[in-house]
């Protein structure tokens, strides 16, 4: 579905400026979950927002489902770091919002979004302004708005990065249903190796700055996931392994 | 202080009450220092004599204050519908900003007051030029905080809005709009108490109504309490329409309140 050749990405002008990735290939297939996995500043968001057409990349190709992208790609659902919430709408009106800028009535999508909110335990929060929510609440509802309108390609940019050690495995959990519900393309940006391995199908490791792709793991899990999974001595492996390349790095000293 | 506490009755007078109290206590230590200093009314006259002056004719105050007010209102009015439209465009036209706003700057730095003579020339003498000197005199606050609130809009919002692949409109009304209100109406406070500002300067350059008037003509008989009446009343009118559109904020900006009302 996607496929990357040699794309890079350079802030600023030729001589100076900041090269941010290089030389990234990747091929993704329909219906993969993929982590993008690497330490701060290594380029994993700015790959991704490339993959989104909200960067233009500045060498190599990169296309999706064959057509080279040069802006937003249909059927695209993002969730970001911060919940990128409207503060002046309710949380019905907020996971209606990709209906509305898709131009179609938001009544005929208003069945869809309440079953949403109900698959995220929201429904006593349907008419609720985001402030009243807590953090976690709040990235559901954001995730519920990236779901409206059934995404082909879901792009995720650390969305629980801000969030507690506890709602955030909640949050893993259910977002790994979904997926295995949907089976939709998933490429999730994070800095946490466990939860890269508890979510994905495969594991790409970037480097530090200029990004590059160190390493391409497929992981093989029990396709029933719990939260369990992560005390298992596979995972475990996959854990260690990828310590393991960030030692080598230099990025991290035991 | 806990929530209930502080939202108990008595609480809540206590708290609407404070600034009425300073306010007392400010026109009391006026009253005492005309009095113990022996000062000359027609220097400094105390509340108690401007209070007299004002029951003297109630309702022609009232008439010369309507007239003010029309004005002001008037006069804000243009400037917010103006304004807002004005900052819209030149935010949404990137070559439009960079054509008309240094203009539009190098304009207002003109002393308004200075212009006042040719809003007589241009408009008469009736309502319009005070309607025009006090849209001058506000507009600036409105254009400027609406630009900024215009771009005010965060990274990821705009960046969610492109991967919605929204239409530039839907993108200005369902979000820009309402990032920028919180500034807009800081914005429309400001060019209120401005607006009050221009429909005085406008009556007196040229006016037989309206409380400039009433100043610049007791001013010319040296009828001080007269004088005090009229600033007396400017004071509370000020505050008034400062409170209104304070009061039209929290009624715009619903989930501000909201959230006021949910934090602990």
């Amino acid at each position: 579905m996607i496929v990357a050749k040699d794309v890079g990405k350079h802030f600023g002008a030729a001589a100076e400026g900041v090269t941010a990735i290089a030389n990234i290939s990747i091929d993704v297939e329909q219906g993969e979950f993929v982590s993008l996995l690497g330490p701060s500043g290594c380029g994993k968001s700015t790959f991704l927002r490339c993959l989104a057409g909200l960067e233009q990349t500045t060498s190599g190709t990169l296309t999706i489902d064959g057509k080279r992208v040069d802006g937003p790609p249909e059927r695209l659902g993002m969730a970001f770091q911060r919940d990128a919430l409207l503060d002046w709408m309710n949380v019905l009106e907020n996971v209606l919002l990709p209906a509305d800028f898709n131009g179609a009535r938001k009544r005929d999508f208003e069945p869809r979004a309440r079953e949403l909110l109900k698959m995220a335990g929201l429904t006593a929060f349907t008419h609720a302004y985001p402030r009243t929510l807590s953090g976690g609440m709040r990235q559901r509802v954001a995730m519920c708005r990236s779901l409206l309108l059934e995404p082909r390609l879901l792009l995720m940019d650390e969305p629980f990065g801000a969030l507690d050690a506890l709602t955030r495995d909640q949050l893993n959990v259910d977002l790994y249903r979904l997926w295995q519900q949907q089976r939709m393309t998933v490429v999730f940006v994070t800095h946490s190796i466990s939860e890269a391995i508890f979510l994905s199908s495969r594991i790409v490791v970037f480097s530090p700055r200029p990004g590059k792709v160190i390493e391409d793991i497929r992981v093989e899990l029990p396709a029933d996931r719990r939260l369990a999974v992560r005390e298992t001595e596979p995972f475990g492996r996959y854990a260690r392994h990828v310590r393991g390349l960030f030692e080598s790095m230099g990025l991290l000293h035991d | 202080m806990t929530e209930s506490a502080r939202n108990s009755p008595g609480a809540v007078l206590r708290r609407k009450s404070l600034p009425l109290l300073g306010a007392i206590g400010f026109v009391l230590i006026w009253e005492l220092f005309c009095r113990i200093g022996h000062v000359r009314p027609v220097l400094l006259p105390p509340p108690s004599l401007v209070f007299d002056e004002l029951a003297q004719s109630p309702l022609w105050f009232a008439e010369q204050t309507a007239y003010t007010l029309g004005i002001t209102l008037a006069g804000f009015a243009v400037a917010a519908v103006l304004g807002v439209a004005f900052a819209i465009v030149i935010t949404e036209w990137k070559w439009l900003h960079r054509l008309l706003f240094p203009l539009f700057v190098a304009l207002n730095s003109v002393p308004k007051v200075a212009i006042a003579p040719l809003c007589i020339i241009w408009f008469g003498t009736g309502a319009e030029p005070k309607i025009a000197i006090a849209f001058l005199i506000a507009v600036f606050a409105v254009v400027i905080d609406t630009i900024l609130g215009l771009r005010s809009v965060p990274s990821d919002i705009l960046d969610l809005a492109r991967t919605l692949r929204g239409s530039r409109w839907k993108v200005l009304i369902r979000i820009k709009l309402f990032c920028a209100l919180p500034h807009l109406f800081a914005g429309l406070k400001v060019a209120m108490s401005l607006a009050l500002v221009g429909a005085i300067v406008g009556e007196f350059v040229s006016s037989q109504r309206g409380l400039g008037f009433v100043i610049l003509s007791a001013q010319g008989m040296f009828d001080t309490p007269r004088v005090f009446a009229a600033i007396t009343i400017l004071a509370v009118l000020g505050v008034v329409l400062i409170e209104l559109v304070s009061l039209l904020e929290q009624l715009a900006l619903p989930w501000h309140h909201s959230a006021a009302r949910a934090s602990h």
